[in-house]
């Protein structure tokens, strides 16, 4: 049969998480088709019929599917699943919320945030945050699986799918969108960004983050924080990187004044290259970085912004 | 109105998690346990929403071994009202997990279940959406803030890149963010009252649930290892590195 991966997208733009699930996709269960569910999403489903491997792309564009609310969502995908032996979406937070209810309604169990694929029913998932990996077997029957995006390539835009209008399935209307506040930062988002910068205890204070944000400013890097940052209230508990926080990783991650505790490494020890400054040359963060700096980091990071400057960032 | 919070025992979020050699698992065997911390912000939650007045009873329910009679004690010295410990040994998934929640709800008829969006364990985070599914109620997952209405509750919820409300009809179903409160540690009195609170014990077959897993572990296995790299002298050399191998 085929796989059908639920796009993400913000009616606009497609996400680049699409692209990387529909690489996990191809390899649980050809063909892929990709479901883009929103309103006025025209353009979402043109990019989506462009990625490599896709050989279908179903609209469903209606005002109900805005936001992806869950039990609309729901009722969508339900509609459609007869056709598919496998239903993948990105491990985003649409994603986590709409496809578990996908899952208990079709009475198979939901295989999260898969990191590997082995076979059509076996898969590599993270547990404890990262500290284990547990590889696990589906039975028979439909797959339903969320993809962890950083663990899969994207697929390339070399395709040309067919485009399909879909019928919107009947609204439950049990919940309603009231409204939304999305983050006005320029810097990318923590859980997508190439680059990540934290602070941690050792910052000393809210406004020393300025420090960090001059950084992330000239490399286009997410600001995050340790639990120690933010239970000392320098920053908001939307920064905390961790095991209790969000789990990131990024191309770079730069740890500055992070000890690494158990805690925070779990959410950020995936990072492709970890760079750490810290002034105690016994703190646990040096273990795992690929490069360390024993240093001020009042000293350092201004250091480190000259240097930036001078190589033109 | 009354309000179930399910309480799952975990292993202490500060304690490093051990693989066993044999790849059989993760070692459980004399490892601080204690409350799912998200579902402690589930607990907290319940409470305050007693303390305005918009809940009559909060009943804390956990499934997992006799053990997990202890992780309802914790959230009865919080402030929960009553128990109920559905015995199962061994590892019970999301789905099952439901399962089970779902007949607690037909028989006690909650106004809203309030869960912690995931378990540090299996990190899931599947089952309230799936109890809400099952149930056929409303959900709203990572709540940030929660404010009850007649009939309805307002929820601000985190999402990637920032916050989204959404009105729900009750019952329903919420999960807990980190945001959403700071639980209280429980008093020494109230954990000598805890002492007294009622537990009711059930086993699944009570609930007419098969709880057998259908997600077949093969293995569990230690995450590749990082090894320490070098150390820079400057913050200079530190860039020039970064730039040398194109990270930036």
């Amino acid at each position: 049969m085929a796989s059908l991966v639920i796009a993400e997208h913000d009616n606009k733009s497609l996400k680049d998480a699409t692209a990387k699930t529909i690489t996990a996709a191809a390899q649980v269960s050809a063909p892929v088709h990709v479901l883009v569910a929103g309103s006025d999403c025209g353009a979402v489903a043109e990019a989506a019929a462009k990625l490599s491997g896709v050989e279908k792309v179903l609209v469903a564009d209606a005002p109900l599917y805005a936001k992806m609310v869950a039990e609309p969502m729901e009722a969508l995908i339900l509609s459609l699943v007869p056709a598919y032996d496998a239903i993948l979406a990105p491990a985003t937070t649409n994603g986590k919320n709409f496809l578990p209810r996908v899952a208990a309604k079709l009475d198979v169990p939901q295989v999260s945030e898969i990191l590997k694929v082995l076979s059509a029913e076996t898969f590599e998932r993270p547990i404890y945050a990262g500290n284990a990996i547990a590889t696990v077997q589906a039975p028979a029957g439909k797959k339903v699986i969320t993809v962890r995006t950083t663990a899969f390539k994207a697929a390339e835009t070399s395709g040309s799918a067919a485009v399909e209008k879909v019928s919107a399935a009947p609204d439950p209307s049990v919940s309603k969108f009231v409204g939304e506040e999305l983050s006005k930062s320029e810097r990318p988002e923590l859980t997508s960004a190439k680059i990540i910068i934290s602070g941690g205890r050792g910052m000393q204070s809210g406004e020393n983050f300025h420090l960090l944000e001059k950084i992330a400013d000239k490399l286009h890097a997410a600001v995050g924080a340790s639990r120690a940052a933010v239970d000392a209230g320098f920053v908001p508990n939307d920064y905390q990187v961790g095991q209790t926080g969000k789990v990131v990783a990024p191309e770079l991650y730069i740890a500055v004044g992070i000890s690494g505790a158990i805690q925070h490494l779990a959410g950020m020890k995936d990072s492709r290259v970890i760079a750490a400054i810290n002034k105690d040359e016994e703190a646990p963060i040096f273990q795992i970085a690929d490069y360390g700096l024993v240093a001020d980091l009042f000293k350092a990071i201004p250091e480190m912004d000259a240097e930036l400057t001078k190589l033109g960032y | 109105m009354k309000v179930i919070v399910p309480v799952k025992r975990v292993i202490d979020f500060n304690v490093k998690v051990r693989v066993k050699t044999d790849g059989s698992g993760v070692d459980l065997a004399n490892v601080k346990m204690s409350m799912n911390p998200f579902d402690e912000i589930a607990v907290e939650e319940a409470i305050r929403l007693r303390e305005k007045g918009k809940t009559t009873e909060i009943i804390a329910v956990s499934i997992g071994p006799q053990q997990a009679s202890e992780t309802i004690r914790t959230a009865l010295a919080m402030g929960a009202d009553r128990g109920i410990l559905v015995r199962v040994e061994g590892e019970v998934e999301p789905l099952a997990v439901a399962k089970i929640l779902k007949a607690v709800c037909d028989a006690e008829q909650p106004g809203l279940v309030i869960l912690g969006k995931q378990a540090i364990d299996d990190d899931s985070n599947q089952t309230g959406q799936m109890l809400a599914a099952l149930l056929g109620w409303p959900q709203a997952t990572f709540a940030h803030k929660l404010e009850m209405g007649d009939g309805k509750a307002d929820v601000e919820r985190e999402i990637d890149g920032g916050l989204q409300t959404l009105e729900v009809k009750l019952p329903a179903i919420v999960t807990t963010d980190l945001r959403l409160n700071e639980p209280r540690y429980a008093s020494l009195p109230n954990i000598m009252k805890a002492k007294k609170k009622p537990i009711d014990e059930k086993s699944p077959a009570d609930y007419g649930v098969d709880i057998v897993p259908r997600l077949k572990v093969l293995k569990v296995t230690e995450p590749p290892k990082r090894v320490a790299g070098v150390k820079v002298k400057t913050a200079a050399e530190l860039v020039d590195k970064l730039k040398e191998i194109g990270a930036i």
